[in-house]
């Protein structure tokens, strides 16, 4: 049954309902680094390194590659003992599209959801309609078109998608770089070019206006995919990523708790080279990884979701 | 205060919510510093320890000696401060529970006494004659993850209440808010603190 004008206009106005402490959660973990982790002992070792939040997952990203199958939301007992354990915010990723997944884990209260192409994803067409949750969002981008599709979904969060479980940060600079060229292209933009600017973007001219008008995103804009070093996270934050996410890095690596410690240590003070040189010395050996340029096109993950 | 007496405004920006502090600062014509080791907390005489995870803030304080810095300093009358949610937090007393608190004020504060993102909200928060410096009796201020005061001392003034429960405090040359003034654009605090 079609909705009603006065319905329709109600929703429209929900949209926007809680959007500023939605971004006020994504504003407080600034400069923070956010850790994946499987298990209960792991999150303890995350939030005594400094992680300003957990993201609770069935398997990391390198695990999810080398097992394949289908990759789902973490189960409800996993993510319960992770929140047991911290008493610092716990995400938790939903399939792309997976509306259900959302809700199960916004019953849950986590603190923010990841709408993620880690998982496989739902829906290939739709993501989630996330301005009808109350939990705050995180989606991933590659380009500044796809980061302002989801902020028009009701994202309050962007990370690049890098390219998750490799150890390679190549993909994650290559989005950090072309948001940032992208931002800088429609900010020098004149007034009277920005409805063809938005059509070439495929995002609304709402936002495009106001990225025009600000220079910035609307939400924060973090790193995410392929981060294994202290360095490598001081690369993301030079590149202008808000903070990091970190999935295969630390628990990869030999030593999760110097390796987890030294990446909270260089995000602090990422242009500081004797501070980024002491914590790439107390770090862990990274872990292996895979160059991206090896992979076969079927395995890419950030080319999931659009 | 510095030789000019011009006071001289800094946030501690090892984690969190820094910009929105500098653009309060800016607003009110005073240039502000970025507090990330404790040299650059030498030219500074007020300073603003942002929202952000307490747990995080203090690990990094304590990492990089800006904890005993910023001890010293308040207790040595040179710094004035005020602590934003997880910066409020810190500035309490040690209750036991991690993150081990400073002991500036004389405040207990709950960590995320409301539960979780869930619970965040916008909160009308009133705010005391004395607070109101000619403005607005009551402003809209956010709550995130936020902690709450359950106990202060008789130093310890309430500035400004939300639903009954205390939110703004101030003690001798600190302040602390248990929300976000800083995200509503609403200057008065950081005005109070500049006056400290």
């Amino acid at each position: 049954m079609l909705l009603g004008i006065d319905e329709r206009r109600e929703r429209v106005r929900a949209c926007r309902r809680g959007f500023e402490v939605k971004v006020g959660l994504a504003k407080m973990l600034k400069r923070g680094v956010i850790l994946d982790v499987t298990t209960a002992e792991q999150a303890k070792i995350a939030e005594d390194a400094g992680a300003v939040a957990v993201m609770a997952l069935e398997r990391v990203p390198a695990d999810i590659r080398r097992e394949g199958g289908v990759a789902r939301m973490a189960s409800i007992d996993r993510i319960r003992a992770i929140r047991a354990a911290v008493t610092i915010p716990v995400m938790a990723k939903a399939r792309i599209g997976h509306t259900a997944e959302a809700r199960v884990l916004e019953a849950l209260e986590v603190d923010f959801i990841d709408e993620s192409e880690v998982l496989t994803p739902a829906d290939h067409e739709h993501h989630i309609a996330k301005f009808n949750f109350r939990v705050p969002f995180v989606c991933g981008a590659r380009n500044l078109g796809e980061a302002l599709r989801r902020i028009a979904e009701g994202a309050a969060l962007i990370r690049t998608k890098g390219e998750a479980g490799t150890g390679d940060v190549s993909e994650a600079v290559r989005h950090l770089r072309r948001i940032r060229r992208e931002l800088r292209e429609l900010f020098t933009a004149s007034q009277d070019e920005l409805v063809q600017r938005a059509r070439e973007l495929e995002a609304p001219l709402e936002l495009v206006q106001e990225v025009w008008q600000e220079g910035a995103l609307p939400v924060p804009n973090f790193a995410a995919g392929g981060i294994a070093t202290p360095a490598d996270a001081a690369l993301a934050i030079e590149l202008g990523a808000e903070a990091v996410f970190v999935g295969s890095g630390v628990f990869h690596s030999d030593d999760p708790e110097k390796t987890a410690a030294a990446i909270v240590k260089a995000v602090a003070r990422p242009s500081d080279a004797a501070n980024l040189l002491a914590a790439s010395g107390e770090s862990g050996t990274p872990m292996a990884g895979s160059a991206v340029h090896t992979l076969e096109e079927r395995e890419l993950l950030a080319v999931r979701g659009s | 205060m510095t030789a000019a007496g011009h006071p001289r405004p800094g946030v501690l920006a090892l984690q969190g919510a820094v910009e929105p502090h500098v653009a309060c600062f800016r607003a009110l014509g005073a240039d502000c510093v970025e507090v990330r080791d404790a040299g650059a907390l030498r030219d500074v005489t007020h300073l603003v320890l942002p929202g952000g995870e307490s747990t995080t803030i203090a690990r990094l304080s304590a990492l990089f000696g800006l904890d005993a810095a910023i001890l010293e300093g308040y207790r040595a009358g040179r710094l004035a401060l005020f602590g934003v949610c997880a910066g409020a937090i810190l500035t309490g007393v040690d209750d036991g529970v991690r993150p081990r608190r400073w002991g500036l004020l004389d405040a207990r504060f709950e960590r995320n006494a409301y539960g979780t993102q869930l619970s965040s909200t916008r909160r009308r928060v009133e705010l005391t004659p004395s607070a109101r410096a000619g403005g607005s009796a009551s402003f809209v201020g956010a709550f995130i993850r936020a902690p709450r005061i359950v106990a202060f001392g008789a130093d310890v003034r309430v500035l400004g209440s939300s639903n009954g429960e205390p939110v703004l405090v101030e003690g001798p040359r600190i302040l602390a808010a248990t929300f976000h003034p800083e995200l509503s654009g609403e200057l008065r605090v950081h005005r109070r603190l500049l006056a400290l």
